[in-house]
């Protein structure tokens, strides 16, 4: 199924026949890198292979509409609790940019010790299933091929079913996945010999797929109190997983460190975050970075979020980024709105293209604070491994909560997190394999006691899964209750123009967001906020985020609240939208052939400046395009405009009217129309009037040929003009 | 209960100050060996559910069929066989399909010929 740049992703397509549905391809997959790429105007040095389909940053209509992809994978994690949803917003982070998207799972998925299968709904990300991952790759195939670059997709290796989730990611198509057992250990109490166990086969898994692999160690920084003293552990936590999967037979170059800058400003990050950040290169240069943004200090204010955010790119182009994830910026306020997705994304599109070719110019100090801290932190990491094997392993230092205390090693404060070897969720599930243990299949890590004559032990069942993809057994819906037909027949019509209703995260969820500012202190403000949007008929109104400007002058507010409406687009006129000619066409047509135009406001109106905007080539009016503009002023007489205009031999008269009381305007477009059929000029002169009251349809029907109303631009006008000059040209008129 | 201690830094490097970065370098990886070596060894010579599950998925069985197998071997102390192997013994046993004879062993079928052909000490 090819997706149309016009349509929407139809979700009933995609599960149509979806219990057949192979994915195309294993492995993860990298940018390609371009060497000198010439965009626009420009030569970049730090970009990758441009995309076929795709949204530029806005200020991109300013070069060419130019969309250089930075180098590193960009990541957006979704977590809505309906797939079907998140499939859309999955293809709108594609067309900004995101090659990366990452699945979170339902809250509770850690400790469910087997497959979840069906469609259930989910609470802060979605039950990862066979039909939801396959109905996700699917969409992702379409949408690859839409935007031209393939789409990495990734979710969770971890919990009590690592194992069996590695599986069903491999025979999915999966590209990446988080597998990291000391995630397991330290965040969700599972037992630690049965996560160790259960990584090493899980990771077998996912070599076998050629996945991508990313650790859990950034979760230290979100927990410890003091997110920069864990530096040192967050090394060790890297090792520890890096050598692991490397000892299962990972290859280097799939294994991905996932770090993140441990603090934002107001402290002095940089200063904090950069030495880090060498170090981790200097040991861990055989590996990738995956740098994740901060989340620790992020609030609720999204500028605040974005800074940060910017100053994390800022890291990443200092020093290094394989795959670059993003973190929205109202991830402190909310479950991740869609179109933060997107803000996202475009923070480190924006910040990769305005800092490239940065290291070209720039290196970093090989001697003096940066380097002595550098050293200083991996200093501190060989203590901590040292004091690890000292107290007897790696379970030992565990049960004495060496990890995640917020002490910066080897100071110690005491607060680390502590597990015990026979504690946890799953304790006591760890079987000795028996000198006759043997398992028949593709990707099996450990002892395995097959005969000799055997090469690979799936040949002992005619080949598995891996190999024979028609043994996988698909299951679709185990939950009467709870699975996606059900939703679907609930939203299926807001994907409809028949029931247009706002959405942030479901469709028809009805979520708006309001910003106002109140002239009084945060108390009040925070109340009478929630009063206004009661009285805009919103429901179930909340203060989302405030920021005082002045204890007594007032407060910036932002309400969300849903709308209990939806709008039936179908009966609404939707003016077409004006054509657009690109700046090098207008300027092009205009060279072959100057063009000069008369303008004024007509009759006894004394506005100007509408006019000004679209004639002056400071506010991009139609003079940046080389067309001659000669101006009367205001208050200019109807048969004036007319004169001057034979005199200087113009193409064109541009006529603003904004008094429109009594019909004023239409009936001086009238006026003009009929005084140049009466110098015998009409069939060659172009006439356009514009004003704030006027509507093209009502202003042809007044007897010129164009009209245009608020919101118009010079572009809009000089596309108008080069349209209409061929237009005559042809019919040999001019 | 976890420790409490100050920060003695510079008193616990002393053996590592005079190490040049690359020296550094190889003693951290070194280090990292050592720690998960014996954890490697736990993982090659043991057993989960979860693994077990897995692995019989990749034969061709549904995660219901799945676990319902590897309950049944917990129950019948076989883990330490490997659940695939059970059902592929099982149904060479029979001279059937295992897939046929793994989905009746989900079921609680056969469970006393997996037993009998174990503790029998085939191999």
């Amino acid at each position: 199924m090819e997706l149309n740049k016009n349509d929407k992703i139809n979700i009933d397509e995609i599960l149509k026949d979806i219990e057949n549905y192979r994915p195309r391809r294993r492995g993860w997959h990298w940018r390609e890198p371009v060497d000198n790429l010439e965009m626009g105007p420009f030569t970049f040095h730090d970009m990758s292979k441009p995309l076929k389909n795709s949204y530029g940053l806005p200020s991109s209509k300013y070069f060419g509409n130019i969309d250089p992809q930075p180098r590193p994978v960009i990541t957006t994690e979704i977590a809505s609790g309906r797939f079907e949803d998140d499939i859309r917003r999955m293809r709108m982070a594609a067309w900004h940019g995101a090659d990366h998207i990452m699945v979170i799972r339902t809250a509770g998925q850690s400790h469910y010790d087997g497959l979840i299968e069906g469609t259930p709904q989910g609470i802060g990300g979605i039950p990862v299933t066979r039909k939801q991952v396959r109905a996700q790759r699917k969409a992702l195939d379409m949408i690859e091929d839409e935007v031209g670059r393939p789409i990495n997709y990734h979710s969770y290796v971890s919990g009590e079913a690592g194992p069996d989730i590695a599986v069903m990611f491999a025979e999915e198509g999966v590209n990446g996945a988080h597998q990291d057992p000391q995630y397991n250990v330290l965040y969700r109490n599972v037992n630690m010999v049965r996560s160790f166990v259960d990584a090493a086969e899980a990771k077998k898994i996912m070599v076998w797929a050629d996945m991508a692999q990313i650790d859990g160690a950034h979760n230290a920084n979100a927990t410890a109190r003091q997110a920069w003293k864990v530096m040192p552990e967050l090394m060790v936590q890297h090792a520890i997983n890096c050598m692991y999967s490397r000892k299962v037979g990972m290859d280097p170059k799939n294994i991905c460190l996932s770090t993140v800058p441990p603090t934002a400003p107001p402290a002095p990050c940089l200063r904090l975050d950069l030495p880090y950040a060498v170090a981790l290169r200097d040991f861990f240069h055989d590996y990738r970075m995956r740098a994740q943004m901060n989340t620790k200090y992020i609030e609720s204010d999204t500028r605040e979020a974005t800074v940060t955010h910017v100053l994390n790119i800022l890291t990443s182009v200092l020093t290094s980024a394989d795959i670059q994830s993003t973190i929205t910026p109202d991830e402190g306020r909310n479950v991740p709105w869609h179109y933060n997705n997107i803000a996202a994304v475009s923070t480190a599109k924006q910040a990769f293209a305005g800092m490239d070719g940065l290291m070209e110019m720039l290196e970093l100090k090989n001697d003096g604070y940066l380097r002595e801290k550098a050293r200083e932190i991996k200093e501190r990491a060989v203590l901590f491994m040292e004091e690890i094997l000292e107290v007897g392993g790696y379970f030992k230092a565990v049960e004495e909560g060496f990890f995640v205390d917020s002490g910066y090693y080897p100071e110690r404060n005491g607060d680390g997190i502590v597990r015990k070897i026979d504690g946890g969720i799953g304790a006591g599930t760890v079987y000795p394999r028996d000198k006759d243990y043997m398992a028949p299949v593709t990707a099996h890590f450990g002892y395995n006691n097959l005969p000799d004559e055997v090469k690979n032990p799936s040949d002992l069942i005619d080949g598995c899964t891996f190999e024979r993809p028609e043994k996988i057994v698909y299951i679709d819906e185990l939950d009467e209750e709870d699975n996606v037909n059900l939703r679907l027949k609930e939203s299926r019509k807001y994907y409809s123009r028949e029931h247009v209703k706002p959405e942030v995260e479901w469709a028809g969820d009805g979520y708006i967001l309001q910003t106002m500012f109140l002239p009084v202190d945060e108390s009040t403000a925070e109340v009478v906020a929630l009063e206004i949007g009661k009285k805009l008929g919103l429901v179930d109104v909340e203060v989302v985020h405030k920021n005082i400007m002045q204890d007594a002058e007032g407060t910036l507010v932002e309400i969300k609240g849903r709308v209990p409406f939806e709008i039936d687009a179908t009966k609404l006129y939707i003016p077409p939208k004006p054509e657009v000619m690109s700046d090098d066409e207008i300027r092009e047509d205009i060279e072959r052939r100057p063009m000069k135009v008369v303008a004024g406001t007509v009759g006894n109106d004394e506005h100007s400046v509408g006019l000004r905007e679209i004639i002056d080539i400071k506010h991009g009016g139609i003079e940046k395009y080389g067309i001659e503009c000669i101006y009367l002023g205001t208050s200019v007489p109807v048969e004036k405009l007319v004169d001057a205009a034979i005199e200087a031999n113009a193409d064109a008269i541009l006529a603003s009217t904004i008094i429109s009381h009594d019909n004023i305007h239409y009936k001086n477009m009238k006026k003009i129309h009929e005084l140049c059929i009466e110098k015998g000029i009409r069939d060659k002169m172009i006439i356009a009037c514009g004003g704030t009251q006027v509507a093209n349809e009502f202003a042809v029907e007044a007897g010129v040929d164009a009209g245009f109303g608020r919101g118009t631009k010079g572009v809009h006008v000089a596309t108008f003009l080069v349209k209409k000059r061929r237009e005559l040209e042809a019919k040999g008129l001019k | 209960m976890p420790i409490k201690r100050a920060d003695d830094y510079e008193v616990r490097r002393e053996h590592l100050k005079n190490l040049t970065d690359e020296e550094l370098e190889e003693r951290f990886w070194a280090l990292a060996e050592k720690i998960v070596d014996p954890l490697v060894e736990l993982a090659r010579n043991n057993t989960t559910p979860s693994i077990e599950r897995s692995v019989l998925l990749r034969m061709g069985f549904s995660s219901l069929e799945a676990k319902d197998i590897v309950n049944n071997t917990i129950d019948r102390g076989l883990m330490g066989k490997g659940a695939g192997n059970v059902v592929l013994k099982v149904s060479k046993k029979l001279s059937r399909d295992y897939r046929e004879v793994g989905r009746e062993m989900a079921q609680g079928l056969h469970w006393d010929l997996a037993v009998n052909i174990f503790k029998g000490g085939e191999k």
